[in-house]
């Protein structure tokens, strides 16, 4: 069972597919840097099809506040988009303490 | 591609529930289930929903991303340049169906790695039509047509489970996966149009054997499933594995009469007063043995996997080396 | 056009400018087929996609190619061979692709260990910026064919630069294990990239005609681009290589037989058949 901070992190994928529309979010890949992250996006999620726009977001980095019933949320981490095992690392320069 | 129906997976639970708080959470939840609401990742949900769906939803992308195995075993031997691009796409269509369903069990408080563990363990299950090995290129385009089309089935009503993210993802898959269908469909049909008799005796080799394993893909009779009334409520599982499997049948024997195969079974007969085919026994007692791990190709699936997965470790572990090296760069700067 | 229905190996009649051809079709379509086999066993789901689009990309290039190659052999013959039939019917000598692509990458034979995913990263590197350096030259060919397939298949090759260029960095500067692995598939490698670079009449003759760029042409911006890669990746040059390889000749390395066994068996099993 491998390390949950050596996995490779979540990221949150937008695609655009055309001029003039918005951008919508389409799902979540695992990808080590945000480079690789837009490359897996375009390969993933719009199959590299030109004139779309992609952005990527670290889903830890995502601040979401959206459930319906305001009065019925317990969640305590409820500024994050969902509870993921690795939403929580530690920053990089302390990983290595 | 899909997988034949869960139905081995926790039974209902029934806990005593704990208090006037969860009884009203778990209350307003089923309200809006009744409604036809979806419900989202952040959204309130009984710890059952939460874990059947985990179990569910990364069992079916562990079946995409094992089914990317039997067919890659064919992609090197396509007979044709064009038949070589089509299955090629197929494959990569299924990997990107592992991965929106992966994404979708994430947002449930699972993790890739997790999931992964649970399967390379044995803990996870993954559709067990993949235990049958490809035995000439006549099984790719039979998978195509049964195993897809069987799947195809399972599928569409998930696009309406309750649980949105589940859902949108199905919508993504089921449009994605009709070309699936259509081109397995169309490589038999061609050998069996215009191909030589040893291309048609192939195509009928295929056919005899993933026959009965493709209908064991809709799980066992309605009377031995363990699924429950509120699984169905929730949109998670189906009420009839029977009345899809029918539907299957009655479909597939009418495709079958278009290629010109004989599906292996003596006892299928249309039956005018059921308006249906009637169709042989299911050899329930190899569905077992197969589910429980002793197919043909259960043990090299899962090798393959856990190889493909340890081999990359260090691929996997040096991107991050990278990525931490590149993070304290900039933060250094 | 009537296809001739093949089902033997082909007699062909390899003129200089269809031989020409064949090393671009050739290089891409046995390319395409190493990658194949990375099919269900990438280190990560992601990559495993972008390989196999990758490998989709090549054979649809191989297969325009294979087309062209086709209707170039059989000037004055009424039934050109196909891309099939190029591809399924050729004698081993008759397959003028790089030799680099032939050698392993993922799986081992009982004659030889297999590469792995530094041999694949660095090999789709060295053969993006080669297939860039080509298709820019061939934009302008006297083909106009050639020229068509050549400008999809250059954003195809940018895009697979790009890719394979970031993993050779991040491999090449990742671990120690994986700097360890990007040196040993370096020098693997770097012997066979001699004959990227190696004019023989065939290149001279097309690009006297114009039909595209010599092979020597395409050195100096390749090592530009591949030098720097390969730097930041801290990954030091390799010597020049001291031999030639022979593959766009027809003298294959003994990788070859075998990947032809495999890629030829359904048609040579089903002779005349329809697929």
């Amino acid at each position: 069972m491998s390390d949950a901070k050596q996995e490779w992190p979540l990221w949150e994928v937008f695609v655009r597919p055309k001029a003039g529309l918005d951008h919508k979010h389409c799902g979540s890949l695992h990808a080590s840097d945000a480079k690789m992250a837009i490359q897996m996006a375009r390969e993933v999620y719009t199959r590299r099809q030109e004139g779309t726009s992609v952005w990527v977001v670290r889903s830890s980095d995502i601040t979401a506040s959206d459930p319906a019933d305001k009065d019925m949320y317990f969640d305590p981490m409820e500024d994050k988009v969902y509870r993921h095992p690795t939403f929580y690392e530690l920053p990089d320069s302390v990983n290595h303490m | 591609m899909y997988t034949q129906a869960m139905d081995t997976g926790p039974k209902e639970e029934r806990k005593a529930v704990r208090s006037a708080a969860e009884a009203e959470l778990e209350a307003r939840f089923e309200s809006h289930i009744d409604e036809g609401d979806f419900i989202e990742a952040k959204d309130w949900m009984p710890e059952h929903y939460r874990k059947t769906l985990v179990r569910q939803i990364s069992q079916h992308a562990h079946s995409e991303i094992v089914g990317m195995l039997p067919e890659g075993n064919w992609v090197t031997r396509a007979p044709t340049l064009k038949r070589k691009a089509i299955l090629l796409a197929k494959i990569q269509d299924e990997g990107g169906h592992g991965l929106y369903l992966y994404a979708a069990a994430e947002t449930l408080g699972t993790s890739r790695d997790q999931m992964i563990d649970a399967l390379h363990s044995g803990r996870a299950k993954y559709s067990s039509i993949f235990n049958y090995p490809t035995l000439s290129w006549a099984d790719i385009g039979v998978i195509g047509w049964l195993v897809d089309g069987a799947a195809i089935m399972n599928q569409v009503p998930l696009t309406r489970c309750s649980y949105a993210p589940y859902a949108r993802a199905m919508v993504r898959i089921c449009r994605e996966e009709s070309f699936h269908q259509r081109q397995g469909f169309d490589a038999l049909n061609v050998m069996m149009r215009e191909g030589t008799a040893a291309q048609k005796a192939m195509v009928q080799d295929a056919v005899d054997r993933w026959w009965w394993p493709s209908l064991m893909m809709f799980g066992p009779p309605d009377g031995e499933s363990t699924h429950g009334a509120q699984s169905a409520r929730w949109g998670i599982k189906r009420i009839s594995n029977d009345d899809l499997r029918q539907k299957f049948v009655d479909a597939t024997t009418d495709q079958a009469k278009v290629l010109g195969v004989t599906p292996p079974d003596p006892l299928l007969k249309w039956n005018d007063d059921r308006g249906h085919y009637d169709f042989g026994p299911i050899d329930w007692a190899e569905f077992w043995r197969v589910v429980g791990g002793h197919g043909p190709c259960n043990r090299e699936r899962l090798d393959a996997r856990i190889k493909a997965w340890d081999d990359g470790a260090w691929v996997r572990d040096a991107a991050m080396a990278y990525a931490r090296k590149q993070t304290m760069k900039k933060e250094a700067a | 056009m009537n296809m001739a229905v093949v089902t033997e190996t082909l007699q062909l009649r390899l003129t200089p400018p269809v031989r020409y051809v064949l090393r671009w079709a050739d290089t891409a379509l046995i390319h395409a087929q190493r990658l194949a086999e990375w099919c269900g066993h990438g280190p990560v789901l992601e990559e495993d996609i972008a390989l196999t689009n990758m490998a989709l990309d090549l054979v649809g290039q191989a297969r325009g190619l294979l087309t062209l190659a086709g209707q170039l052999e059989a000037q004055g013959r009424a039934t050109p061979f196909d891309e099939d039939a190029l591809a399924f019917w050729r004698d081993e000598r008759d397959y003028l692709n790089l030799t680099l692509v032939e050698q392993p990458m993922r799986r081992s034979s009982a004659h030889s260990p297999g590469g792995d995913f530094a041999d694949t990263v660095l090999r789709n590197l060295l053969l993006a910026s080669w297939f860039k350096q080509g298709w820019k030259g061939l934009l302008t060919s006297s083909d106009a064919e050639l020229a068509a397939v050549a400008a999809k298949a250059l954003k195809e090759a940018r895009y697979h630069q790009q890719h394979a260029a970031d993993w050779v960095v991040r491999l090449g500067d990742g671990s120690d294990e994986s700097q360890q692995r990007m040196r040993a598939a370096l020098l693997r490698a770097w012997p066979y990239t001699a004959e990227m670079f190696v004019d023989d009449a065939v290149d001279t003759a097309a690009a006297a005609s114009g039909l595209g760029p010599a092979r020597s042409a395409l050195r100096a911006a390749w090592l530009a681009e591949v030098g720097q890669v390969l730097d930041e990746a801290t990954l030091a040059l390799p010597a020049d290589p001291q031999s030639v390889s022979t593959g766009t000749q027809g003298v294959h390395s003994e990788h070859m037989g075998f990947i032809l066994a495999e890629m030829q068996s359904l048609q040579r099993r089903f002779p005349g058949g329809v697929w």
